[in-house]
């Protein structure tokens, strides 16, 4: 596949099964055992009771719209149009940084709460980029 | 910590503000040191303690040539000298040292000697926000307003008016870097930047610095000018990463640290006579103002508004003219701390007539730390 021409992340052993279920087309998250709170980003315990035993779980890739930025400032690697910088809250509670793609990037289309679906981008053999666009029905 | 038992007896900015090619980052550090010092009638042999941020101590204190006994490196953004004043308090209280020299410089816009931006692509941020178009602050910081902005009913005029008033102030400070009237059409009509953001709510990038030099309440008496006490700090750290903030209407970090510091001095809003908001965007002094309390949640854009905030209001706001107006190298919390300064000193610019108490609040990152100090200056 063609280069894709911006900065990738670079997993660590504690985020290694995010990444790899990006890949495969699943958006995981992580459960606490012990409390039941579900976290993000992924790490090896839980950030709420520091408890250690924790399970990763496929999520809904549900989500609404909670803020954003249209970015005017010259970005070559993303085109040429502004676009969208956001943050979501997913059905299970966390929240995290993407863009909203299949949609105008203008204010009147990206309306906040707007219900949203995960979507993967393919950025190279191993990482894929978590993306969120206007649910369908 | 002990109320009014450490003071500040040296203060100074870089001898040059704005664009200053001909020095580079330790240069500016230097020039700043050099300019408390003698604000003090100190030399280097006096300094038993160093703070910074963005560089070393290590390089700090050999460059000057100062042999401390105390250093801290402390560096969580542009709020890092309100830690450093905190912590330099407590360990002049505990004897770690008698003179402490905490210095702040960056070449912001000219480059000299500057590190290079960048952020690991295995760490947190690397991880999950870089890969999504973030780069610098501009496309950070402002990610959280459209959220406040929609939860508080406040309009894209309300934050222009943040940036009108503070020009106000600018305009009566002859080293702020502008100076020119504007109005809310001017703001409105800048070239966008990130949606909702345009360029006149954003700061400036210049080159300068500033020091402070803190010894005990006790020995501040025999010192050249008037010493300006702490009566109280805090300080707290949320996230490094914007997105992963509690709750986009409103930083936890503020609300810790401040809490913290008032509890502290012992003071009510009320006794407050000056305020500085680090002011890096101009959504920073609406969630200031309300994390600290001066006013309920969604009252801050009605409160600059109606020019409470502005020239001959009840609570002066950013009277140097802000980041947004006066200068900002990159860690402005100096320069807020400056100001607070000279007001208590009686000497500033735009000097608020008999003020006794101000407050430097400070942000580090992207809401990711938080500052807050409050001087007072009236003997113990």
């Amino acid at each position: 596949m063609a280069e894709y021409p911006r900065p990738l992340p670079v997993p660590t052993p504690e985020t290694q099964v995010f990444w790899d279920g990006c890949a495969s087309g699943e958006l995981r998250l992580q459960k606490c055992d012990a409390c039941a709170h579900t976290y993000f980003p992924p790490r090896a315990f839980c950030p709420a009771c520091s408890g250690r035993k924790v399970t990763t779980f496929k999520a809904s890739g549900k989500a609404t719209l909670y803020s954003y930025v249209i970015n005017h400032r010259p970005r070559p690697d993303f085109g040429t149009e502004p676009h969208s910088i956001a943050v979501v809250t997913l059905a299970e509670g966390p929240r995290m940084m993407t863009n909203i793609i299949d949609c105008p990037q203008t204010p009147e289309a990206l309306q906040l709460d707007m219900a949203l679906e995960v979507t993967f981008e393919k950025a190279s053999e191993t990482i894929s980029l978590p993306k969120f666009r206007p649910a369908k029905g | 910590m002990k109320q009014k038992s450490v003071a500040v007896v040296g203060a100074a900015e870089t001898t040059n503000m704005g664009k200053i090619p001909d020095q580079s980052v330790i240069g500016l550090h230097a020039d700043a040191a050099l300019n408390a010092m003698r604000d003090a009638g100190l030399t280097a042999k006096d300094i038993d303690g160093v703070a910074t941020a963005g560089e070393s101590p290590v390089e700090l204190a050999h460059y000057l040539g100062i042999t401390p006994t105390w250093a801290d490196g402390t560096s969580v953004g542009g709020c890092s000298f309100m830690l450093h004043v905190r912590h330099a308090a407590a360990a002049i209280n505990e004897g770690l040292c008698n003179t402490v020299l905490i210095t702040h410089a960056e070449s912001g816009r000219s480059r000299v000697g500057a590190r290079k931006f960048g952020r690991d692509p295995a760490s947190q941020m690397g991880q999950f926000e870089v890969p999504f178009g973030v780069t610098s602050p501009p496309t950070m910081f402002t990610i959280p307003v459209l959220r406040y902005m929609k939860e508080m009913g406040v309009t894209e005029e309300d934050l222009a008016m943040v940036a009108v008033i503070q020009r106000e102030w600018a305009a009566k400070n002859p080293r702020a870097s502008f100076k020119d009237p504007i109005t809310v059409d001017d703001v409105l009509n800048s070239s966008m930047i990130a949606w909702p953001f345009r360029k006149l709510m954003c700061c400036l990038v210049t080159d300068g610095g500033g020091a402070l030099i803190l010894t005990s309440a006790e020995r501040a008496k025999d010192f050249p000018q008037k010493p300006v006490y702490i009566l109280g700090t805090g300080e707290s750290v949320e996230t490094p990463m914007v997105s992963q903030m509690e709750d986009f209407t409103t930083s936890k970090a503020f609300r810790v640290s401040g809490k913290k510091a008032f509890e502290e001095a012992g003071i009510k809003h009320d006794d407050v006579d000056h305020l500085m908001i680090y002011d890096a965007f101009a959504h920073l002094p609406l969630f200031g103002l309300e994390d600290l309390g001066f006013v309920k949640r969604g009252e801050a854009a009605a409160f600059i508004r109606e020019r409470n905030t502005a020239i001959g209001g009840k609570l002066p706001l950013n009277t140097n003219g802000g980041g947004l107006s006066y200068m900002h190298s990159g860690m402005y919390g100096m320069y807020a701390l400056q100001e607070s300064i000279r007001q208590m000193r009686g000497i500033a610019p735009a000097q608020v007539p008999g003020a006794k108490i101000s407050i430097a609040h400070g942000v580090g990152g992207m809401f990711a730390a938080s500052g807050t100090i409050i001087f007072s200056n009236e003997k113990p």
